[in-house]
């Protein structure tokens, strides 16, 4: 355990970094509010991407964790952009050239109570 | 009476650190592969919006703040531990395990809220993957508080202090999916 | 890179345990030991391959003598027939060749090969048996409830799957699922305690280069499957939410979309292939190397290749989609990437000949399986590149033709690869030899009639002929093939009668075969320098340094042809 000495930081600096995190949650809550379609965007997702990190680096301690822990994670997240970009195509859209998927071109939504 | 394969560390990390990597690394893909198809099918029916547009962003929000709280009392502990203050390492879980229960609890009234108002599992494919995505992530809420608390317990004697912080490793993984869960269900919807 | 504790007091420290003769329950039931374990997931496999061989029984006499009462079964219904045929394959896949392969050669050599004393976490262990074991028991329920066992294949494809109105089977679809998902946990758990094991608990001087191959294969099979599977289990609870919630994920009339379980399926399903696969490679090279009597040619390429083809695997799975309505530009994609695959593979088959050549071979029972494993998976290997180009799978897409395909790479894998494993380690776990004539009639009892089964259907599918067909009497075009029919099928009973061989060959030699020692075959690597044979609990009384690669067999300027991993220098 004692290669884990050098993550010994004061307590003050997780204070800090979860104000930082306090502060783009609402970063992020006051984007849409604008209801600018690419600033809500960037403000909800680009905050959550880098709150993700902060607590990925900081309280997770992957800044001092040995290297091939950040790969294995790094790894499993390009597996998932892969799953993303293979399955997209089909799922994503509901229409192409030469074919449309009909039940998705009308509105589809169906109440059950 | 632990086997000696336990102790050894030749991969340069501690045994149950290293198994709790795996554990989230699995977990990344599960929740991954959930959160992926949502947006894959939320992209293709923009007649979503409609439904989308009833959660509550203010109820996510607090829930945000509140694991995010949580996140830092469950480091908080870890340094207590790593100091070898086991008595503040189980009240630093403790106070995590609070921030689990109002979670849940903010949780159970807003699904009651929107189930009131006819917005159930069935009613729409949004709210399908809706409680089924913050449905699979409160169970890993609960799981874990349930484990900080078996940890704390120890803790407090100042026994097994390491598992500390494995499950905060655990716990901030639980934050981390529920980070991308705010913006996809309450904000950017 | 090795942080261990020093060799002085590495003992298997008994001191203050009791070790009076345990309870029978305590023995065999509720063991944390990573031997009693393996055994377990052992003989489960071993009887789910039992049934999962019947139900193929069953299934071929309907296809031989469609209508005709089949004995120890019946009448074969339409509806049982789709059932058989669901189960086989996924007995075959999740409950015989996962559990052999990878949880009972993996629990068992793992913590040997590597020179420690059991599983870093030996209660997990035992929980993923447990959890292992419900999962088999709700399968053999899911076939047995009312209205029969699911019939919508093991890949479950919605809306068959999703609606009982399709599927007719409600209960046997539930439990169906949910003996899936269950097997995946069981999975999932035992995966971080292979390969936390394998990283951490190697003997000191075990560098990474020192790790046997199999336990590499092991350990890469298990980062695979915890990779891939996680989609497809928040799949797979999006279609028990289908099945029995009123939810819609994959029904299109109300915003779901089926063809989206398919990606999840066969996300994990095609890495899921190679889990099985490497295993029984790494089997493979174990036992080319001691009946060969010489090094792993290229162990760091076969390595290397092993990651590429492990990283290449999530990047091929389309494939079984080609004519599922993909993007057509999409079925370029996965046929670039399916084609390429196929190239570590062959490189792996080439190095394994390369270690042949020159070498001291000794024609004992597990050489034999290992030779077949490799002539009979190249088979499957290279009828698997005509259907992984979009082009020509238009054609042999659910044609017999893929069926016979991946029966040449599931029948090595699963079966070949388990008979080469058991018929080597054996001696190991039993203390016994096994009877090598018997081993060897055994082994073309099996052989010659796989083949006979195998070939012919690969004919019937370029003749047009579909799966998942019940009686091809009534297609004019096919029936004239009735006689191909019966002929692989009778190959098929000839081949399960031969497994008796087996039985008795395992049962007699566990009870009177001659006594092994501990190192029967000569062999490098650590499982054989155990303090007992059959190894006791903490398998040594020492734990073992390591001082050089497994594979030293023939060095020059040694007298004898081995050079054990342990030996000081």
């Amino acid at each position: 355990m004692s290669d884990h000495a050098e993550a010994h930081h004061d307590d003050s600096h997780y204070w800090k970094v979860y104000f930082i995190l306090l502060a783009l949650l609402v970063v992020s809550i006051i984007g849409p509010l604008l209801e600018i379609r690419a600033v809500t965007l960037i403000t909800a997702f680009g905050v959550a991407l880098v709150k993700a990190f902060l607590v990925a680096k900081n309280f997770m301690h992957l800044n001092v964790e040995k290297q091939y822990v950040v790969y294995l994670m790094a790894t499993m997240l390009v597996f998932m952009l892969l799953f993303f970009a293979g399955a997209a195509p089909d799922v994503m859209k509901w229409e192409g050239d030469n074919w449309v998927k009909p039940f998705v071109a009308q509105e589809s939504h169906v109440e059950h109570h | 009476m632990r086997p000696i394969a336990t102790t050894r560390s030749a991969a340069g990390v501690p045994t149950g650190r290293l198994a709790v990597w795996w554990v989230v690394a699995s977990e990344i893909v599960i929740f991954g592969g959930l959160l992926a198809s949502y947006i894959m099918q939320r992209l293709a029916h923009d007649e979503w919006a409609e439904q989308a547009a009833v959660t509550d962003w203010r109820i996510g929000g607090f829930n945000t703040l509140v694991l995010l709280s949580s996140s830092l009392s469950a480091v908080l502990g870890h340094q207590a531990a790593e100091r070898g203050d086991g008595k503040r390492a189980a009240k630093m879980l403790y106070i995590t395990c609070l921030g689990a229960i109002v979670f849940i609890c903010v949780k159970a009234f807003e699904w009651s809220m929107e189930i009131s108002h006819g917005y159930t599992l069935q009613s729409n494919t949004f709210w399908s993957f809706y409680y089924t995505a913050a449905g699979i992530h409160a169970l890993h809420v609960i799981a874990g508080a349930i484990i900080m608390l078996i940890v704390a317990a120890d803790a407090k004697k100042n026994l097994e202090l390491h598992r500390v912080e494995l499950i905060g490793i655990y716990w901030h993984f639980v934050d981390i999916v529920w980070i991308f869960l705010f913006p996809l269900l309450y904000i950017a919807k | 890179m090795a942080e261990s504790v020093g060799v002085g007091h590495e003992h298997a420290d008994h001191g203050h345990h009791d070790h009076h003769e345990q309870s029978f329950f305590h023995k065999y039931l509720w063991s944390t030991d990573h031997k009693m374990i393996a055994m377990q997931y052992l003989f489960t496999g071993m009887a789910m391959a039992v049934i999962g061989g019947f139900f193929a029984y069953a299934f071929r006499m309907q296809l031989a003598f469609p209508g005709m009462e089949v004995p120890l079964w019946g009448i074969v219904t339409p509806a049982e027939y789709n059932s058989l045929v669901t189960n086989h394959g996924a007995i075959m896949i999740f409950w015989v060749a996962m559990p052999v392969l990878i949880a009972a050669f993996g629990n068992y050599l793992i913590p040997l090969m590597v020179g420690c004393d059991d599983m870093v976490f030996p209660k997990i262990n035992r929980l993923s048996y447990q959890i292992f074991l419900i999962s088999a028991i709700v399968l053999l329920a899911s076939m047995v409830v009312e209205n029969g066992g699911f019939g919508g294949a093991w890949t479950a494809y919605p809306p068959l799957s999703a609606k009982h109105e399709y599927s007719l089977t409600p209960l046997g679809s539930s439990l169906w699922i949910v003996a899936v998902a269950l097997e995946f946990v069981a999975f999932l758990l035992g995966g971080i305690n292979f390969v936390t094991t394998a990283m951490n608990s190697r003997a000191p001087g075990m560098k990474l280069y020192d790790i046997p191959m199999v336990i590499w294969m092991i350990v890469i099979a298990s980062v695979l499957f915890m990779a891939s599977v996680g989609p497809l289990i928040a799949g797979a609870i999006m279609l028990f939410m289908d099945m029995n919630l009123g939810t819609h994920f994959y029904d299109p009339n109300a915003g779901g979309d089926p063809i989206l379980w398919q990606h999840l399926f066969w996300f994990f399903g095609h890495p899921e292939v190679y889990v099985v696969l490497l295993p029984a490679i790494g089997i493979t090279a174990e036992i080319m190397c001691t009946f060969a009597r010489k090094k792993l040619f290229a162990y760091k390429t076969v390595l290397y290749t092993t990651f590429a083809t492990g990283v290449l695997s999530f990047t091929v799975w389309a494939h079984h989609q080609f004519v599922a309505g993909i993007d057509p530009r999409m079925a370029h994609v996965f046929t670039i990437t399916t084609l390429l695959i196929s190239i570590p593979i062959a490189e792996m088959m080439f190095v394994f000949i390369a270690t042949l050549y020159g070498g001291d071979i000794h024609f004992k029972t597990p050489m034999l399986w290992a030779l077949a494993f490799i002539a009979e998976f190249l088979i499957g290997g290279v009828t698997g590149i005509f259907l992984g180009a979009s082009g020509a799978d238009i054609y042999f897409h659910d044609t017999y033709f893929v069926l016979a395909h991946f029966h040449y790479t599931f029948f090595p894998i699963a079966i070949i690869g388990t008979f080469a494993g058991l018929t080597y380690w054996f001696p190991k776990m039993f203390g016994r030899m096994m009877n090598d004539t018997l081993g060897k009639i055994h082994f073309w009892g099996t052989i010659i009639p796989f083949n006979c089964i195998f070939i012919p259907l690969f004919v019937l599918g370029a003749a047009g002929q579909h799966r998942r067909i019940f009686d091809f009497t009534h297609y004019p075009e096919l029936a004239q093939y009735q006689d191909v029919r019966v002929f692989a099928t009778m190959a098929l009973i000839v081949m399960l009668l031969f497994q008796l061989v087996f039985f008795y060959n395992f049962i007699m030699s566990i009870r009177k075969g001659k006594e092994a020692g501990p190192n029967p075959w000569k062999a490098n690597t650590l499982e054989w320098t155990t303090s007992q044979t059959p190894p006791g609990h903490g398998n040594w009384e020492e734990l073992p340094t390591v001082y050089r690669g497994p594979y030293e067999y023939n060095a020059p300027g040694r007298d004898k042809d081995y050079w054990p991993q342990n030996e000081p220098a």
